[in-house]
């Protein structure tokens, strides 16, 4: 060669090189809280074998991994908790946030399950289904591995630029609409006149 | 079987009870409900309790009472089993806590206590035991509103670049 580089020696760039390294080890921390934590068990099992991608090194502490899979839904007591293993991975990190109740809270519209993890942590990649198929999953951690050789950088620049929380807004219209019915029906106590006429639960705004 | 007469002379005629399908229920007034309790246990061989819940009864057709709690009580010989049920109203519901009789009581008391905000005097530990214990309602009152006031998602919200 004309620069006369010795054999076995090739040149690249530093961002290819770390991401050609991060994206064919990514450690998840399976973050499994209901049905959908099932699915992810099928998915490193033998038959689907996520060990092919590189990504079968599921670790339990924290502190070992880069790729959080938020798998099944989260409700208030257990997102702070969510938010506390996220900030405890190292750098750099990405989340991939699996089936319908973590992307959105599914069928649990109700007052204890957090309607979508996005609004509360940052979310790379979302697998949508009721539980996705292991498939399902391959595929995202596939697109994550696209994802990390496209956009990464040695030194984390791609994250320092999204300063914007990536879900919807935690109090969006419906749940002021919601708020505010509930503060009506919070005046009436429990009467004989009001049973069944004066008091009715809080308009349904969806 | 308990007769409804040996209950109502020994602790008093305010004892009813109704039938609903093959499913007998005692009424027994709040005040006396723990010593009929106790002698249930200790004369009447109930040794289990099985369950103990409540029920809303607000806007319901015809309910005169606001809560009604629930014990579900088992006796191990004869494989005999009771509902015995009483009826409570705001403000301030409150029982006697049967953890002294049956260790079973503890969570249950406290789940009632958590979702429907009764309270069982004497009872060693009361705090909520599902909801966090900053959270200051309770859930299971039908004036309560299914999707809650806001709790959910109040919450910090972590961007990519501050964590
Ligand atoms: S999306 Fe479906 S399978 Fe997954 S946690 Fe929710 S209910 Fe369970």
């Amino acid at each position: 060669m004309a620069v006369g580089l010795p054999e076995n020696i090739f040149i690249t760039k530093l961002d290819a090189a770390a991401n050609w390294a991060r994206s064919n080890s990514l450690w998840p921390m399976p973050f499994a809280t209901a049905c959908c934590g099932i699915e992810l068990m099928a998915t490193a099992a033998s038959r689907h074998d996520l060990a092919r991608f590189g990504a079968e090194v599921m670790r339990f502490s924290p502190r070992q991994c880069d790729l959080l899979i938020v798998a099944g839904r989260v409700v208030m007591k257990m997102l702070p908790v969510l938010q506390r293993i996220w900030l405890q991975m190292p750098e750099p990190k990405w989340c991939i946030s699996m089936g319908a109740c973590a992307c959105s809270g599914g069928v649990f519209d109700t007052y204890a399950v957090v309607q979508g993890v996005d609004r509360f942590i940052p979310v790379d990649m979302y697998v949508p289904g009721c539980p996705p198929r292991p498939e399902q999953l391959l595929a995202a951690v596939i697109e994550m591995q696209a994802k990390v050789r496209r956009t990464g950088t040695v030194m984390g620049r791609e994250f320092a630029i999204r300063d914007t929380p990536v879900g919807p807004t935690p109090f969006d219209m419906d749940e002021r609409y919601r708020i505010q019915d509930a503060n009506l029906v919070q005046l009436g106590g429990f009467s004989a006149a009001a049973t069944g006429t004066a008091l009715k639960g809080p308009a349904n705004h969806g | 079987m308990v007769e409804l007469s040996v209950l109502q002379e020994r602790f008093g005629s305010g004892i009813t009870e109704h039938v609903f399908r093959d499913n007998r229920r005692v009424d027994v007034p709040a005040a006396v409900l723990f010593d009929v309790l106790s002698g249930l246990k200790t004369d009447f061989g109930f040794s289990v309790l099985i369950d103990l819940t409540a029920v809303d009864w607000l806007e319901y057709e015809g309910a005169t009472d606001r809560f009604t709690v629930v014990y579900l009580l088992l006796n191990m010989d004869s494989g005999e089993r009771l509902t015995v049920q009483t009826a409570l109203n705001l403000p301030n519901p409150t029982l006697t806590s049967v953890y002294s009789l049956w260790k079973a009581a503890d969570w249950m008391e406290r789940e009632v206590f958590d979702m429907f905000g009764i309270t069982f005097t004497g009872h060693p530990d009361l705090r909520r035991i599902l909801m966090p214990e900053e959270f200051d309602a309770f859930p299971l009152r039908k004036d309560y509103p299914l999707k809650g006031r806001g709790e959910r998602h109040n919450f910090p919200v972590i961007t990519r670049s501050g964590s």
